[in-house]
């Protein structure tokens, strides 16, 4: 379980706030999607769970524990974080991008290589084929691929998620989205996930918190959040994929 | 194979050896300091600015300029000012280019480090370095190049390098020496860049085999390289050694040959430190890091006692022995017997049909006369004392290296130059020495000094080198040095000219 407790981020030393007064619980094996335009302040908000961004005000914890009082390197470790620049070091294989934190940790090799093949194995890439290729010779998808094993490879039970799938193609970012909804489900991951495409938040999120200027404009179910919006920006969000979808239809309607 | 390249070849194991050694340590410690100071600066980046001007700023120091400055602020002369001021110049480019290397590591991926929980040193060797290292290897391969070539400019301080070609022979008009130099610095300079080359690719594709012979290799130039040296200070000759000085022109280098001939003869060991600076000779001599060398007494009086005045031959002689002695314990001069003076000289031709024999005759004719002068004269003391005394305006002042003048005015291009009076080129050229009537220039007699330390470990040197005294006339002299600049003939040679007087 992850808490929110009142945070607060400003750069300037109070002046103005780029998060204001952010008040969330995820429960542990959910799905969070903070939703909003961008500069709303999602990204910020999510990058101080793992204290990438240090919080001015407030108090977040993680499964019981105040972050301040680990150390931003030990919370990271335990911490999945995927974004959308990927970030898979070119120097390095597959194999050796998805084994840095295990090296970091003081895995044994052995151990490091099992939990290597097995995330490959789940993200549906073939080892033989895979683990020594350098990123270069992947697709976007398959690199996507690597970076979400990357981040589970210590076996964390939280991943934070930035705009994931945001640069991918719409069948791939489909696909990634199916099979991380069944990772989500097979091994119990607290997510928490940015994003500012509406459909991607219907479709994966237990609940969505919509962001605005800072603030929480609304939280709730897609579903609660669709049939009752406590604003009106959120019913204009929520009405977009039913609005394309019509139009879709239309066009597909009107063709002999 | 001729002769000339057979005899200059000779030095190379001895050149060669020293040049690697200093290059070596000035770039081993001078990549020893950049790295971890760009690294810093990448950290703290309020350094940056400061730490790239400095780096920047001794960069344009001239490299000449830069190593002859070393001496006086270290009172030593040698390896050391040498190394250190190689090590300065190193910097630049592997500062500069680590900084940059790692400043252009894509965003992302640093992010990616710092969210998988790297600690920033974890971030620096594992993602920062290794991604920046065909950017800072090229900041390297930029200063083996710059330093390989640099070093030969050590020779003035006193370092022995392949320079010791180049000095000498631009100096002796010896080309065979100028190009062997050269030649040697520049393969020196490739091969040690291809190495480099080739380890870089062998670590960028991890290819351990091509890393192996590329560092085998690298090894292998060095061990060869540094094996004179190596077996020179493993040598159990324990005969004392003596080091005979030698400033930058051609008399100096017979006078040294002339000199070490002698110590040989009596059993001692000798090494010769050529083309040093001016004054560098004189700092090292006092230092005790040259044992002996030929120095003119006007040079002393001017230049290091820093006096104006002009009271003659004598006066001047007795002054300037009184001076060493008190004031640096050098109490052992040789006088050899002739004067090298600054004067004034002209064709002989054109001055007879003008009927110039002394300056004085020059006062009319130099508002149209060009006056070619060597790289010093114009800023020292005769040169003011010249123009007070005599009244004498020149249509203009031509700065030259004092190999080119007498040329100059052999072929017109300038009417009068300032000569050294030893020169061979004089009677060569047919040039006639001006009478100095109003004594501008004070007398420069030819002084053999031992420095002290030498006198006293080594009382033998006073001994072997007392016969010296007297025995070389202004004449001899002259043909001495005709023989080398004017015929081409080797430093040997003229020293054997001189030595036969000895014996005589």
């Amino acid at each position: 379980m992850i808490t929110l407790e009142g945070i607060s981020k400003s750069y300037d030393g109070g002046t103005t706030h780029a998060v204001i007064d952010v008040e969330l619980t995820v429960e542990a094996g959910s799905l969070l999607v903070l939703l909003g335009e961008s500069g709303c302040g999602k990204t910020t908000t999510l990058k101080m769970v793992n204290r990438l961004v240090e919080l001015s005000t407030g108090r977040i914890t993680v499964a019981g524990h105040d972050i301040r009082d680990v150390a931003p390197v030990e919370l990271r470790r335990k911490i999945g974080y995927v974004f959308q620049g990927i970030g898979l070091f070119p120097h390095l294989t597959v194999a050796e991008n998805i084994g840095i934190v295990p090296r970091l940790l003081g895995w044994s090799a052995r151990k490091t290589e099992l939990q290597i093949h097995e995330l490959l194995e789940r993200m549906g890439l073939s080892r033989a084929v895979y683990a020594g290729r350098y990123p270069h010779e992947l697709s976007g998808g398959q690199q996507q691929r690597v970076g979400v094993a990357r981040a589970l490879v210590a076996r964390p039970d939280v991943l934070l998620m930035d705009e994931p799938f945001g640069a991918l193609d719409p069948i791939t970012r489909d696909e990634l989205q199916e099979q991380l909804k069944a990772l989500q489900k097979s091994l119990g991951l607290t997510i928490v996930m940015v994003t500012h495409d509406m459909t991607e938040a219907l479709l994966l999120a237990d609940r969505i918190a919509v962001m605005k200027e800072g603030r929480i404009l609304g939280y709730g179910t897609p579903g609660a959040l669709m049939s009752e919006p406590p604003h009106e920006y959120i019913r204009s969000l929520m009405e977009m994929p039913r609005k394309q979808a019509k139009r879709v239809e239309q066009i597909a309607g009107g063709a002999p | 194979m001729n002769e000339a390249l057979i005899q200059q070849l000779e030095f190379l194991p001895d050149y060669l050896s020293r040049h690697l050694l200093l290059t070596v340590t000035a770039l081993v410690i001078g990549i020893g300091i950049s790295l971890p100071l760009a690294i810093l600066v990448t950290r703290v980046r309020v350094l940056q600015g400061p730490v790239l001007i400095v780096a920047s700023a001794i960069q344009t120091i001239p490299s000449l300029a830069l190593l002859a400055l070393m001496v006086p602020l270290l009172r030593e002369i040698g390896f050391l000012p040498a190394a250190i001021a190689l090590i300065l110049y190193s910097m630049l480019p592997v500062i500069r280019n680590t900084v940059t290397g790692i400043d252009e590591v894509d965003p992302n991926l640093i992010e990616a480090g710092r969210g998988l929980g790297m600690t920033p040193n974890q971030l620096l060797i594992r993602v920062q370095l290794p991604l920046a290292m065909p950017v800072i290897i090229a900041g390297i391969r930029t200063a083996t190049v710059w330093v390989v070539g640099i070093t030969t400019l050590s020779t003035p301080v006193g370092a022995t390098s392949l320079g010791n070609y180049i000095f000498s022979g631009l100096q002796t008009q010896n080309y065979t020496a100028v190009l062997v130099g050269c030649i040697a610095a520049a393969s020196l300079a490739l091969i040690l860049d291809g190495l480099i080359r080739v380890m870089e690719i062998a670590a960028s594709r991890r290819s351990r085999m091509l890393l192996g012979l590329a560092s085998f290799a690298m090894l292998a130039l060095l061990a060869i390289g540094l094996s004179p040296l190596l077996l020179s200070a493993t040598t159990d000759d324990n005969r004392p050694t003596v080091i005979v000085g030698a400033k930058t022109f051609t008399e100096q280098y017979i006078l040294a040959q002339l000199i070490t001939g002698r110590l040989q003869d009596a059993g001692f060991r000798t090494q010769t430190m050529e083309s040093l600076g001016s004054t560098v000779a004189f700092d090292a001599l006092v230092a005790g890091q040259i044992d002996c060398y030929v120095d003119y007494s006007g040079t002393i009086w001017a230049n290091y006692m820093k006096r104006e005045d002009n009271p003659g031959t004598r006066p001047v002689y007795d002054g300037v022995r009184t001076w060493l002695r008190e004031e640096h314990g050098i109490e052992h001069t040789v006088r050899l017997g002739f004067e090298n003076t600054y004067t004034l000289a002209m064709r002989r031709d054109r001055a007879d049909a003008l009927g110039i024999h002394t300056i004085d005759d020059l006062f009319e004719h130099a508002p149209r006369f060009k006056l070619g002068g060597d790289y010093e004269f114009f800023s020292r003391p005769e040169w003011r004392e010249l123009t007070s005394r005599y009244g004498l305006k020149f249509q203009a002042l031509m700065t030259m290296d004092s190999t080119l003048m007498y040329s100059a005015v052999a072929t017109n291009e300038v009417d009068v130059i300032t000569a050294f009076s030893t020169d061979g080129r004089i009677p060569a050229f047919e040039l006639l020495l001006l009478d100095d009537t109003r004594g501008a220039f004070p007398p420069y007699d030819a002084l053999l000094m031992i420095g002290p330390k030498a006198a006293e470990n080594m009382s033998e040197i006073r001994r072997v080198l007392e016969p010296l005294r007297d025995v070389i006339n202004d004449e001899v002299m002259r043909s001495a040095n005709r023989h080398v600049d004017v015929d081409g003939g080797s430093i040997k040679a003229a020293a054997e000219i001189l030595r036969r007087l000895g014996h005589d």
